[in-house]
């Protein structure tokens, strides 16, 4: 079986300046959206409420979830606690000031329906398991994560398609997390999980198509550098049809089978896959071209073979 | 035809067998199981296993298996979480507070895994629920202690050495003397550079000032001794809860963090790790005897009755020489061939060290170890806070000679010295610590949710699996059990690592697993297009791994740099990612490079003429 039987010809850098509005429109969007409608953050980030239940007699957590969410509350983690099975955990969304007693009096009632003895032992406020701290520990990592990315490429690509690689990866997960705040998926910890996932997914598929334009430059040297671009890309297209195809197809099965937990963690890896083979023709390579790359960048007289070059 | 080395197939084949192995545990799961310790410390023998058996049958709560592991822990296995709480209840109820129960999941690999030691990789706390810890040290607070003990000591040396002073004074990590007269400041100097030579001593501003100041190497020692004491203390404190696997971690400059899994009530946990711990040297009593004592519960006069670490009475002298807040630090460090605690004193604790070892010369003195514990309770409605203490005695030890605020406790086997050196370590003077983080983690992802995560991720892979055949065929199939062999690679690394599993972690699992597929289908996709360019199969085998290599290469060295940085500079959930990602990324290149291209001359390899490669 073959998908492509001969390769395409497609003129993908004529049409790179419509993409480079498009990508800063939706760069631009996703920050707005962010900014302005925000995420939809999780007890993970916000804290929340936390209520200690004691029922009269041993009570199924599944059980209690059904009643909880058959109330219409939304969000809400139930666990077991304390010593023994008749003690129940739930923790909810942060409430308005004066509202939580509303709110405890609703949980209260939910679980009132499976055990007429359920009794509210205490009630409280608590933090965010993300501090601020560690976001902003995390943040530093994904930066300095950048810098090394942009020296490794500039070191066995040259500079331009250093920058063009990074400019792909800071795009993808921006982009990734714009729609996660379009489409109001809960940001928990599993999200951020899948926006690191992104930007490695990101950095593998460019490098892939760099490989084979370094490897045209220095086939087609005479040939203009555009073409040689749109020639390298026509040849890895089957490759990035499939690589992108099964591991799209992999996350979908993620999202419809793996129940809520998963969900915004596919949802959002989804997105990514599709950007990030996206970003790596219009965004990595384009910027590439129109940093000046050509077949000069990889001739003479660094000419090594690939093998010694290898670090 | 094309060989492929003999050797070089036959180390790969055992590579794998021993990957299998490693990985295997995984494969049988975790049930919810119960692990009981014994409060008094002692271990569980196989009476226990009949009569806690007995007890669960007559409830009747069913379980899958009882045994006790090498700790003398007690283990119960259940087939469910609501089994497992009901029988912690009917437990506790029966035993009230004999035993520290904590709930966890047991693995059911076979017992002649176990016996080789091999055992499944533990979840991290947001797969399985537990408590999170962070412990911040006060380690300012740890230094200005001990300035506050160098002022003392400076005013007393100073006293000594007949040299009168004005004020002594705290500024900054340094200390101001103001002498009465300036003509002194030379006596001053050499009193205080004979009382600890590494102090660094110079003149003030005015004459007739001193400036003492502690070195660099001297506050950061002291940092590293608070959070090292902490964490020793943590350590025991967490030991003494009976949790499995327990994690106590420094995390930062400043920080501890503790992981107790399994464990849900926090107020119990902040309880007994919140106790406050300190030492005190005191002197057998040599001439009555302790059985004696202990038998009538009457101590003699100006003695009292304590206990060794082995359960043995002893009685000491009701005098302390000195405590806990004067020990400035205690290490372990062999001298001359034999282990011995080396400990320093500051000068009052020297001082009465002096006096009493002039004095009792060849007697024994021993080190009380003293845990206390606050807790509030309720009392007829009222509010009430009481204070525990635990005493125990350490190290008994005859006084060889006489010393005052340096001296060492030699006697012991290294096993005992360093366990000695820790005790004395974490009754020092504690360096405050605060919680800065305190995380609630329930099982919250829940059972049914965990199955649908299995089953999706399982129908993802046979569909993966069965397009790879079809689309690359015989080529697929190799690359489909190159998959599987990688999976098994990274189970087994991670368990040799002995790290713990988390979600983020599982993706960065999911994202080594999506760039070993596209490894193989860009190898692949170009023994297709050198096939296409007229290349005899094997040339287009040949050529196909050769070119795809430098893209492979490249893209994960690049993602193996980012996956070290996000190590180095993340923490938490980045980390985990981090983690996953370096080790998969190394078995996903061994693999794909090596594995398949090993696999294809096995399919291939011994045919004279290839017609036509199924690719």
């Amino acid at each position: 079986m073959e998908f492509f039987r001969r390769v395409p010809t497609i003129r993908f850098m004529e049409l790179r300046r419509y993409w480079y509005v498009l990508s800063a429109v939706v760069v631009l969007g996703s920050i707005a959206l962010v900014m302005f409608r925000g995420l939809n953050l999780t007890v993970d980030f916000t804290g929340g409420v936390e209520m200690e239940v004691e029922f009269a007699q041993p009570v199924d957590l599944e059980r209690a979830r059904a009643a909880l969410k058959e109330a219409g509350l939304e969000e809400f983690q139930v666990q077991n606690f304390g010593t023994t099975a008749n003690d129940l955990l739930v923790r909810l969304p942060p409430v308005e000031r004066g509202a939580s007693q509303a709110m405890a009096d609703r949980v209260l009632g939910a679980l009132r329906t499976l055990d007429l003895g359920v009794e509210l032992r205490r009630t409280e406020a608590v933090g965010p398991q993300v501090s601020e701290e560690l976001a902003e520990q995390a943040a530093l990592a994904v930066l300095m994560t950048l810098l090394l990315i942009l020296v490794y490429i500039a070191l066995r690509f040259r500079w331009r398609f250093g920058v063009g690689s990074i400019v792909a990866t800071m795009h993808d997960p921006i982009v990734a997390t714009g729609a996660i705040a379009l489409l109001g998926i809960p940001f928990d910890l599993n999200v951020v999980a899948a926006l690191l996932t992104i930007l490695g997914y990101s950095v593998n598929d460019t490098v892939v198509i760099f490989d084979r334009m370094r490897e045209r430059f220095l086939t087609m040297r005479k040939t203009e550098s555009a073409q040689i671009m749109n020639r390298a890309i026509n040849e890895t297209m089957s490759r990035t049809i499939i690589t992108s195809g099964t591991a799209l197809s992999s996350v979908i099965f993620l999202a419809v089978l793996g129940g809520d937990t998963l969900r915004g963690f596919a949802v959002a890896l989804a997105i990514g896959i599709v950007i990030g083979s996206y970003s790596s023709i219009y965004v990595a390579g384009a910027i590439a071209l129109d940093l000046g790359a050509s077949a000069r960048d990889f001739m003479p007289p660094e000419k090594r073979s690939e093998a010694d070059a290898l670090p | 035809m094309q060989r492929y080395p003999l050797w070089k197939g036959a180390l790969l084949a055992a590579m794998l067998l021993v990957a299998i192995l490693l990985a295997l545990p995984n494969f049988y799961g975790e049930s919810p199981a119960l692990q009981l310790s014994r409060r008094d410390r002692a271990l569980f023998d196989a009476t226990a296993i009949t009569e806690f058996e007995g007890l669960l049958r007559g409830a009747p709560i069913p379980f899958e298996k009882t045994y006790v592991d090498d700790d003398g822990r007690l283990w119960i296995r259940f087939g469910g979480a609501p089994d497992q709480l009901k029988a912690r209840d009917l437990i506790q109820g029966r035993y009230e507070g004999q035993f520290a129960i904590a709930t966890t999941f047991a693995s059911r690999a076979p017992d002649w895994l176990n016996n080789l030691g091999l055992e499944p990789m533990s979840l991290g706390l947001d797969l399985r629920g537990g408590i999170y810890l962070v412990y911040e040290v006060d380690v300012q607070g740890a230094v200005a202690q001990l300035l506050q003990r160098l002022e003392r000591d400076i005013r007393k040396v100073l006293r000594d050495a007949r040299v009168p002073y004005e004020e002594v004074t705290v500024a900054g990590t340094a200390m101001q003397v103001r002498l009465r007269d300036p003509a002194q400041a030379d006596a001053a100097t050499r009193a205080l550079r004979d009382y600890d030579s590494s102090l660094a001593v110079t003149p003030g501003t005015d004459s007739g000032e001193l400036l003492v100041q502690l070195t660099q190497d001297q506050v950061k020692q002291r940092q590293d001794f608070a959070i090292q004491q902490n964490m020793t203390a943590l350590n025991n404190r967490v030991n003494a809860l009976g949790v499995a696997e327990p994690v106590v971690r420094r995390q930062g400059l400043n920080r501890i963090a503790v992981q107790l899994p399994g464990i849900q009530d926090a107020s119990e946990v902040v309880r007994v790790l919140g106790k406050v711990a300190t030492l005190e040297f005191r002197l057998v009593d040599t001439v009555n005897s302790p059985l004696e004592a202990q038998r009538t519960g009457r101590a003699p006069m100006g003695a009292r009755l304590y206990k060794e670490r082995n359960g043995n009475p002893v009685l000491l002298k009701r005098d302390v020489i000195a405590t806990g807040e004067q020990l400035i630090d205690a290490s372990f460090a062999p001298s001359q061939g034999e282990p011995a605690v080396s400990v320093k004193l500051d000068s009052r604790g020297g001082d009465e060290m002096l006096r009493t070892t002039r004095e009792n010369l060849g007697r024994p003195m021993a080190v009380v170890f003293i845990e206390k514990e606050r807790e509030q309770v309720e009392r007829d409605g009222q509010k009430v806070v009481i204070d525990r203490s635990k005493e125990e005695v350490i190290s008994i030890a005859t006084i060889r000679g006489v010393f005052s605020n340096n001296f060492q406790i030699t006697g012991l086997s290294a096993a005992e010295g360093s366990e000695l050196a820790k005790l004395l370590r974490a009754g020092a003077l504690a360096a405050p610590i605060y919680i800065v983080e305190q995380r609630l983690i329930g099982p919250s992802t829940g059972q049914d949710n965990i199955d649908a995560g299995v089953l999706a991720l399982t129908v993802a892979a046979i569909f993966l699996f069965a397009f790879m055949i079809l689309y690359y065929r015989v080529f697929g199939l190799i690359a489909d059990i190159v998959l599987i062999s990688n999976v098994v690679f990274i189970v087994a690394v991670l368990g040799l690592f002995d790290a713990a599993l988390t979600l983020p972690g599982i993706a960065g699992i999911v994202l080594t697993v999506g760039t070993a597929v596209d490894a193989n289908i860009l190898i692949y996709e170009r023994i297709r297009e050198e096939l296409g360019l007229g290349n005899s199969p094997w040339a287009a085998i040949n050529a196909g791994f050769d070119r795809a290599f430098s893209a492979i290469a490249d893209s994960n060295v690049t993602m193996l740099m980012s996956g070290i940085v996000l190590f180095l500079f993340g923490s938490g959930p980045v980390r985990g990612f981090a983690v996953t990602l370096c080790i998969g990324i190394a078995t996903s290149m061994f693999t794909a490079l090596i594995g398949s291209r090993a696999l294809i001359h096995l399919a291939y390899g011994r045919r004279r003429r290839i017609e036509r490669l199924a690719i």
